[in-house]
């Protein structure tokens, strides 16, 4: 490959990684808004509109960005000012960073080259992954000791000495996956999982090496994340805004971004050491390839049904309370037809795909299998990040905030200790599998 | 171990810490389908769209009533404003012209925005006079003084005037105003309207 084509492949893809990362924290805002209310048994938020389409709250993340670009940047007085605006630029930096070494695609073929879905396909991807999350705590301690705020300190103090205990129980997990896969590249350890759930990262070892390790290693992204239960650096009881109490406007936005991106893309790191990473369960590569047209037709029949669902439930939302004792100079009479036709068109497309697949279209243009592959991975990928997100936001609005004592007491003397056996047992079940075969 | 809120001893699965996570997380799970499975179950009421069903005794904006021959109830005994903690009822007076061994009010003004709703009024009414049972609670106004209100306002309230405004713009929608609320302002006593705007002076610190 010519190096100015290779320039323009990296830079597409570096475009295509940030336009992901950053265009699904929307989308995961969202979720938290509306998945913390429906666990609450709340509808959540759902005023902010144009022309009377609520699009179910999706908008109120425009209104937030519109409110904080705005709002006065107020810079306190003592704050060391250098660090102090960098602070907010290093979570979602490192962020970003990190997902630069997640693969989201199977190799592709592009005018004879073969081209990784990966912008960097480094060997040690996992060791960088792993020190670009603990880079990420800088951000938490600059904004902490910057702002000349005790508050802020604390909230610095307490992320700094939780990050370095749950950091050690990481690696341990991380020594673990690495023994299982005997690779650090992260691509190879994706590659290694194909086929059926029973070859993902989660099952191996029967689960009984697998199990524990995606256990610790996610109760250990949820600290180097700080969310719930471990969110004590902006514990808002005791430290008013934590580390962030001292910046507003677009500089809050950032940190704001910075923890879904975060959230983002420890869930990607997760699903791609533990779940399989871009692989379509029980479809490898070539079998994805060979049934191209079964899966496009496949999709196409889910998302028929899905969307025809969708279009029967916004036609019968207009038998709810709301939307009854709406007037009729409303503009949001108006919203339960306009979803209805919007699914409709949704399913129509669906019906289109899955003709497409049934009179094998796929299979009639040359890149037709390639291409259908490629978005089923994709989508398979994106799947499983947003499971991931939900899961956090999932767990945030169950369990309660640790105390301090009971995060330094579960990081150093349960996970640690757990996590030094767990690579013990890794180590017997890797010889056990390489002397007798099993698998 | 401290702090631990029973006296008893945790079982092993409760020490796990992870086995209680995943009940836990069933449990609000199951809130979660049931929430988008049936948006009517949902505690929220998307007021003002929809609106809670109020208590009868429900004490809300004050109205006066009329005898049948059309003339007010209130013989201005004072008993309301007597009572009244918040002192906001204003009664003036005169003989009645038909009947001079009787009184009527030439002025009764309740100041809502002195009114703290306590309904001592109504009990202490002897010719059950005034009620609360409008069913209003959205007091607002861009001055003070259409929060004073005055006795032809007060005996233009029915009962439950806040729930008829909202029928009739139901069943008249031709009525309504684009995008209004269902509960129109009612009707506006001509004699606030034509009183001078009375200007707060400005408070001075000392």
């Amino acid at each position: 490959m010519s190096p100015g084509l290779q320039v323009l492949v990296v830079a597409a893809k570096i475009v295509f990684v940030l336009g992901f990362v950053l265009g699904l924290l929307p989308v995961v805002i969202w979720m938290e808004r509306k998945g913390a209310a429906f666990l609450q048994d709340r509808p959540g938020p759902n005023r902010a509109g144009v022309l009377g389409i609520r699009a179910s709250g999706a908008l109120h993340a425009v209104a937030d960005v519109i409110k904080l670009v705005f709002k006065e940047d107020v810079v306190p007085s003592g704050v060391e000012r250098g660090w102090w605006a960098l602070a907010p630029l290093v979570g979602l930096t490192t962020a970003l960073v990190t997902f630069g070494f997640v693969p989201f695609g199977d190799e592709i073929r592009i005018a004879g080259q073969s081209v990784r879905l990966q912008v960097v396909d480094a060997e040690g991807g996992a060791l960088f992954v792993l020190a670009f999350t603990s880079l990420s705590v800088y951000g938490t301690m600059l904004a902490g000791w910057a702002s000349n705020n005790k508050f802020s300190l604390l909230g610095g103090l307490r992320a700094s000495a939780q990050t370095v205990s749950y950091e050690l129980a990481m690696g341990l997990t991380f020594v673990s996956v690495l023994l299982v896969y005997g690779t650090l590249a992260l691509d190879r350890i994706v590659e290694a999982q194909a086929g059926a759930p029973w070859h993902w990262g989660v099952a191996q070892g029967f689960g009984i090496v697998g199990v524990p390790a995606f256990v610790l290693f996610f109760v250990a992204v949820f600290a180097e994340t700080n969310r719930v239960p471990f969110d004590l650096p902006e514990g808002e009881a005791e430290l008013v805004g934590g580390f962030h109490t001292e910046y507003s406007s677009l500089r809050f936005a950032l940190f704001f971004m910075g923890e879904y991106a975060a959230l983002v893309v420890s869930s990607a790191v997760v699903t791609t050491f533990f779940f399989g990473g871009w692989q379509v369960p029980f479809l490898d590569g070539t079998a994805l390839r060979l049934h191209a047209g079964a899966v496009l037709a496949a999709v196409g029949i889910a998302v028929g049904i899905g969307a025809s669902g969708g279009a029967v439930l916004a036609l019968r939302a207009r038998r709810r309370r709301f939307y009854r004792a709406l007037l009729p100079a409303d503009p949001r009479r108006r919203e339960p037809l306009f979803w209805a036709v919007v699914w409709t068109v949704a399913a129509l497309g669906g019906l289109g795909l899955a003709v497409a697949g049934l009179v094998d279209l796929p299979a009639r243009v040359p890149w037709g299998p390639g291409a259908v592959a490629i978005m089923a991975q994709f989508g398979a990928f994106t799947v499983k990040t947003l499971f991931g997100c939900w899961c956090f936001v999932w767990v945030r609005w169950t369990l309660p905030r640790f105390r301090y004592d009971q995060i330094m007491d579960l990081g150093w003397r349960r996970l640690v200790p757990l996590a030094l056996a767990l690579v013990g047992l890794t180590a017997v079940w890797v010889v056990a599998r390489e002397t007798w075969g099993g698998g | 171990m401290p702090n631990r809120p029973t006296g008893r001893k945790r079982t092993l699965a409760e020490r796990t810490y992870l086995l209680p996570v995943l009940r836990d997380l069933a449990r609000t799970g199951a809130h979660l389908v049931r929430t988008v499975a049936r948006p009517e179950a949902r505690v929220t009421v998307e007021y003002p769209e929809v609106e809670k069903p109020m208590s009868p005794r429900f004490k809300g904006a004050h109205r006066l009533l009329l005898r049948d021959d059309g003339g007010p109830r209130c013989v201005a005994c004072m008993c309301c404003a007597m009572v009244c903690p918040a002192k906001c009822i204003t009664i003036v007076a005169r003989e009645d012209p038909e009947d001079p061994q009787e009184k009527v009010p030439v002025r009764f003004e309740i100041d809502l925005l002195r009114c703290i709703f306590c309904g001592y009024c109504v009990e202490a009414c002897p010719k059950d006079a005034i009620r609360m049972d409008t069913g209003i609670f959205e007091l607002n106004a861009f001055a003070r003084q259409d929060l004073v209100h005055g006795m032809a306002y007060l005996t233009n309230l029915a009962k439950d005037a806040r729930a008829e405004a909202a029928v009739f713009h139901r069943q008249h929608p031709e009525a309504a105003p684009p995008g209004f609320l269902p509960d129109e302002p009612l009707p506006v006593d001509p004699e606030i309207l034509a009183r001078p705007r009375r200007r707060v002076p400005p408070v001075t610190r000392e």
